[in-house]
Parts: structure tokens; C-alpha cells; sequence
């Protein structure tokens, strides 16, 4: 047990300094970028010298570029000024910057957007595994059977279909089409306003996220269990006598966890970082709706902070998953 | 009656390529504290044969036909054309295995414990604490030290020839009739293969069990077995007391299996002989002897003799061998 403390705390240690690279890197591209991020603040069309001016003293623009990741590293930590006396501005920690466009503090927009995303990737990841797992456990036990052919059929339609066509045939047919739909077309409505309407509104995403990545794991699952069905563990398995249900359920299910339980976390950290398609077609104000008005106002302070924290979000699930890894495998235990 | 008896067993693969005949007619009897060898090179039918009866084998693309005999408490069962959940059953009770490669038979996510524990508990109706008394005593009857502590450790925690204590302590959970040896210690460094032969023996006789050992070692077979069973193509080609197979071998694929081991008895001068060419393919095996294409004293034989299958006969009281050299169309010696 001594030597996973051991694990785990270098584990931490070492995302740590991973963090601090990535946000380092992410940095200094958007710093090379042939923009100028003063005269972003003021609208595309704004040349008026003196705001600019007065905008780059007051975002820190003017400062050296150490002096400017200094400022942007410790203002994640403590919060940050944005100018001096009464039209100074102060985002709390951890802050992003501000962003002059949408006249807010980025780390509020961000707080905004982030808890949209996840219930659209936890929906959809629960959906998908139920769906995947399911489905795969089926196609291999059924292998070479009507049910394995059905379930190859699907998977070739749910990774063939881009996810912004599901989600359009989805609305068309269950939103528009449908007199008396219980599915609301005006888009996302917060649990806390209300769970049943909130409900509602997800409940198709979910569908259009989750109808590719299952099929994605039913190929997946179908593969591993075929593929652990072959080792020796589980010839010795059947050769004590045990059941096809223990041998699957304990034997060959116990091996396959690590591998779909590491594409899991990978696909849902990918997710949690905005899932752009789906939040556009169904106009849900995520991450990923977030980055991409961003991207189009080049937006600068909203794109570094989008794209440090999809990053962090990938870094951190690694890490999670490589101490699940050490209880889920014993071997990873020394 | 025998304890087992294999009659005219079959074993057939479908393959893309055609139909393969892994095994293509074998019978032998093995009886209660016995030691049967089962000795080949690799394809010669040895394992798949002892496979196909215990219904390990892919049943989509297998076919199986004889009969394999089985004495148990309820009576004589036939295996073959069992269905699953009765031979399932059998399988890890009546009759148990072990296997070549015990770093991967036994399951990485789980203790020692728990894969002894799941032996015991499928068969028996019995508490997880008896089921946990009865491993502790067969991982000390097997040699394993500190056997309570072990339960609670993982199979790569073990070294090489531990594992294949723990595998024999769990094969043997049940009490078995039967215990197939499928290259027992093919894996294992010659220091330890001696080591687990010499338990196997101990537990045998503990154990009053029969023992189908497969090997493709003649040196492994000499200590261990009472009598030998050579298998080449999907046939027994030689079947004797073990005494009599080093002494007296009949059959020059058996003599080429011996002549290719060092022996203490000969002189430190003689080379080791190959038996020349490949062991034949069994999707094109036609209807001649399998072995006339490597054979060297085919020449003894008159023209187009080796195109007929030889039968298995018994040239002496309790020698089988299956040669046209020793039948009495034969050249005859």
C-alpha cells in the first residue's frame, strides 16, 4: 500500500508540472499570433489609438512577455486588476483575463459554459457505455449471429453519421415535425430553473452524442472480449467448470475494464472541453459554443483560457486514470 | 471397465483452407492410478485430442465424433454429444487440467486465493471458509510456502514453477479422477521441470488419480509414466509400457524420437539425429501411412505398400504399433 502513496503523490507532482507547461505553451503560441490584442478590445472595426493605448496599459499588453505570463500565471491564483482607480476591473481568482468583447471576467463566462458541457458529456458517456457495453457483449456472444450482424449494422451507421446530422434529423423529426412534441426547440434550459424542462431540453443531445461513441464501443467491446476470450486465463476458467455467464461476467469482463474504462476517460475528458457540433446544432451555451464565437471574434483571452482548460481537463483525466489503472490492475501495484 | 476409455476419437476443424483432421481415430484406455504419456511432436493431435473430450475446444467450427467413457460416482458417462452443463460439471471435478504456460493460465486480476476458492466453490455446496481451509491445504501439499499469507497474492507475485504450484494445487481442489498434464513444464526452467514432475508423482499416489501426461519430451516421460501412447498425424502409431518403448521401439518414428534425445546409457561420442522433413499437413493427408514420407526404412518395404493406412496391432502382448514393418502382409522380420 506504501508504495501506491508513493505512486499517486509523483503522479500529482508531475501533472502539476505538465499544467505548467501546457499553459506555458498555450501562451506563448496565442502570444505569436499576428494579432494585436489591444486593438481586438475595441471591436473589429475600432481604430481610435487612444482607447487601444489605453487598453494595452490596462490589460498588461504593454509588459514584457515574462512579465505578462508572470501576471497571467499568479492572477490565477489570486485574482487580477485590470487597470488602475475607478475604471480599474477585478476578475477574482482563479482568473482567465478579461474579455473586452463580452465585458466580462473570462472565468465567468467559463463557469458559465462548463457546467452545461458536463451534463451533456455525463449523459451521453452513461448512455453510450450502457448502449456500447451492452451491445458489444451481445455482438460477442452472439458472434457470427443475427445479433452480431444487427449490432454491425448499427455500429456502421452510428460511426458513419457525422453527429450534426443526427442532431438535424433529430430535430426535424421529433421537434418540428412532431405536433405536440414534449422536446423544446428555444434550447438549453439550467437544472436549477428547472430539472423537468432541463430534462427535456438534453435529452436529444444526449441521443446525437452518445449514438456515435456507442458504436464506437460496441466495436470496441465486441473486439476486447473476443480477443480475451482466446487467452489461456479464461481456457482455465472454463476448464474448472464455471459457467458462461461467470466466465464473462468475472473472467473475461474483469479483464477487458482497464482498456474501455481508459478510452472512456480519454473520450469524456475530449468531451468536457466543448463537444462544438452538438452544442451548435442544439444551441447549448457550452464550452464548446464558447471557444467557437471565440474563435470567430477572436476573442484572444477566451480562446487561451478555453483551450488551457480542455487541456487541463485531458492532463487531469490522465492522471485519474492512470491511479484507476492501479487499482483496477494489480500488476501497476508493485 | 477403465476409468477412461477413448474409442475411435475425431477431431475435425473447419478452415478456410479445408477440412483439418487434427485427430483421426484414437483410442486408448487409462486406468486409476495410472500414468498415460501422450507423446508427438506439435500438430500430432496430442493436446487437441484430451481438448475435444473436455469440451475446450471452439464448438462453432469443431467437430467430434467417438466416445470417450468416463467412470464417475453416478455411473459410466459418455462425453462426447454431452451437453455443455453436464460436462461442465465434469470439467475441474471429475476430471481437471492443467496447462504449459502457467504465467498466463491463471487470471492476472485476481488472487490466488479467489481462483482456488472459485475451483472449489463451483463444485461444492460448501461455506467460502472451507472452500479458503481446503486451498491453504493443497498450496502447502504443493510445496507453497506460508500458504495463508499467499492466498491474498497475485499469480505475477509468483515465480515461474510457484505458478504451476498454484495451478496443480488448483486443479486438484476437487479431488479428480482425472488429471490431464497438458506440457506441465514445457515452460519451466529444467531445474524446476524436475521439481514439478517429482510432485506430480508424490501427488498421484496421494492422490489416486490417473494421470494423462502430454509431452513432446521423451526425457520427461521416462521417470513419470507407466505407459506411452506416440502420436504422429492424428494417430497413435505406438503404444507400450514404458520400459519397453526405450528398450524396444518399433515403430521408426518412435526410434527417431528417441535417437533425437541425449541419453546418460550411450556413449558421450554419438551426435544427436533429426528426424528428417516436416511433419505432414492434415488437410492433405491422404489415405498412404503419414509417416512414409520421412520414413528411412521404406525402402524395406515392397512398392506402393506405404500408399495403404497401416492398422494398429498388437505385435506383442501389450506393444501396439501401427507399421507396415510389423504387419503380416509385411516385410515381416
Amino acid at each position: 500500500m506504501n508504495g501506491l502513496v508513493t505512486y499517486i503523490t509523483r503522479r500529482l507532482g508531475l501533472t502539476v508540472l505538465i499544467l505548467l507547461a501546457v499553459s506555458f505553451a498555450v501562451y506563448v503560441i496565442f502570444s505569436l499570433l499576428p494579432y494585436d490584442p489591444a486593438a481586438l478590445t475595441c471591436g473589429k472595426s475600432c481604430n481610435d489609438p487612444g482607447i487601444i493605448a489605453a487598453n494595452r496599459v490596462r490589460l498588461g499588453y504593454d509588459k514584457p512577455f515574462w512579465v505578462q505570463y508572470w501576471l497571467f500565471l499568479s492572477g490565477l491564483f489570486v485574482g487580477r486588476n485590470f487597470g488602475t482607480g475607478a475604471a480599474a476591473i477585478f476578475c477574482p481568482a482563479p482568473a482567465f483575463g478579461y474579455s473586452f468583447q463580452q465585458h466580462a471576467c473570462v472565468t465567468s463566462l467559463l463557469g458559465d459554459a462548463l457546467p452545461v458541457t458536463i451534463y451533456l458529456a455525463v449523459g451521453a458517456l452513461v448512455l453510450w457505455l450502457i448502449v456500447g457495453v451492452g451491445l458489444g457483449i451481445v455482438s460477442a456472444k452472439f458472434k457470427g449471429k443475427i445479433w452480431d450482424t444487427l449490432s454491425t449494422a448499427f455500429v456502421l451507421v452510428g460511426t458513419s453519421l457525422p453527429t450534426f446530422l443526427t442532431g438535424l434529423m433529430l430535430i426535424i423529426f421529433l421537434v418540428i415535425k412532431w405536433d405536440g412534441s414534449p422536446f423544446p426547440s428555444d434550447g438549453y434550459t439550467a437544472p436549477e430553473e428547472d430539472f423537468g424542462q432541463f430534462l427535456l431540453s438534453m435529452v436529444l443531445p444526449w441521443i446525437t452524442l452518445a449514438f456515435a461513441y456507442a458504436a464506437i464501443y460496441t466495436r470496441f467491446v465486441r473486439s476486447q472480449i473476443l480477443e480475451i476470450s482466446t487467452e489461456d486465463y479464461i481456457r482455465t476458467a472454463k476448464a474448472k467448470g464455471l459457467s458462461d455467464g461467470v466466465i464473462l461476467g468475472k473472467h473475461t469482463l474483469r479483464a477487458a475494464l482497464a482498456p474501455i474504462v481508459t478510452m472512456a476517460g480519454l473520450d469524456f475528458a475530449g468531451l468536457l472541453g466543448g463537444a462544438i457540433l452538438t452544442e451548435a446544432v442544439f444551441n447549448l451555451p457550452g464550452m464548446g459554443r464558447l471557444s467557437l464565437t471565440a474563435v470567430v471574434d477572436i476573442d484572444l483571452p477566451v480562446i487561451v483560457a478555453t483551450t488551457i482548460v480542455a487541456a487541463a481537463i485531458v492532463v487531469v483525466m490522465n492522471m485519474i486514470l492512470d491511479i484507476a489503472y492501479a487499482f483496477i490492475d494489480p500488476r501497476v501495484r508493485v | 471397465m477403465s476409468l477412461l476409455s477413448v474409442r475411435d476419437l475425431r477431431v475435425e476443424f473447419k478452415t478456410p483452407d479445408g477440412i483439418v483432421k487434427a485427430v483421426a481415430g484414437v483410442s486408448f484406455d487409462i486406468n486409476e492410478g495410472e500414468t498415460v504419456a501422450i507423446v508427438g511432436e506439435s500438430g500430432s493431435g496430442k493436446s487437441v485430442s484430451n481438448l475435444a473430450y473436455m469440451g475446450l475446444l471452439p464448438a462453432s467450427r469443431t467437430t467430434i465424433t467417438g466416445s470417450v467413457i468416463l467412470k464417475t460416482d453416478e455411473g459410466e458417462v459418455d462425453l462426447i454429444g454431452m451437453d455443455n452443463d453436464r460436462l461442465r460439471k465434469i470439467r475441474g471435478k471429475d476430471i481437471a487440467m492443467i496447462f504449459q504456460d502457467p504465467m498466463s493460465a491463471l487470471h492476472p486480476f485476481y488472487t490466488i486465493g479467489d481462483q482456488l476458492i472459485e475451483a472449489h466453490q463451483v463444485h461444492n455446496s460448501v461455506d467460502k471458509s472451507a472452500s479458503r481451509k481446503r486451498a491453504i491445504e493443497l498450496l502447502s501439499l504443493v510445496g507453497v510456502a506460508n500458504p495463508e499469507e499467499r492466498l491474498a497474492a497475485y499469480p505475477h507475485q509468483f515465480s515461474g514453477g510457484m505458478r504451476q504450484r498454484v495451478m496443480i494445487a488448483m486443479a486438484l481442489m476437487n479431488n479428480p479422477k482425472v488429471l490431464i498434464a497438458d506440457e506441465p513444464t514445457t515452460a519451466l526452467d529444467v531445474t524446476v521441470q524436475a521439481q514439478i514432475l517429482a510432485l506430480l508423482r508424490d501427488l498421484q499416489k496421494q492422490f489416486k488419480m490417473a494421470v494423462i501426461l502430454i509431452t513432446h519430451d521423451l526425457g520427461v516421460v521416462a521417470g513419470a509414466a507407466d505407459r506411452v501412447n506416440v502420436m504422429y498425424g492424428g494417430r497413435l502409431v505406438e503404444s507400450t509400457g514404458v520400459n519397453e518403448l526405450y528398450k524396444n521401439p518399433l515403430m521408426p518414428y518412435t526410434v527417431g524420437l528417441l535417437d533425437s534425445i541425449p541419453r546418460m546409457d550411450q556413449g558421450h561420442g554419438k551426435r544427436l539425429r533429426a528426424i528428417p522433413g516436416q511433419p505432414p499437413s492434415l488437410i492433405k493427408l491422404g489415405e498412404g501411412c503419414a509417416f512414409a514420407a520421412r520414413c528411412e526404412r521404406k525402402s524395406e518395404l515392397p512398392e506402393g505398400r506405404c500408399d495403404v493406412s497401416p492398422e494398429l496391432n498388437e505385435v506383442k502382448a501389450g506393444h501396439l504399433v501401427r507399421c507396415h514393418l510389423y504387419d503380416s502382409k509385411g516385410a515381416a522380420k
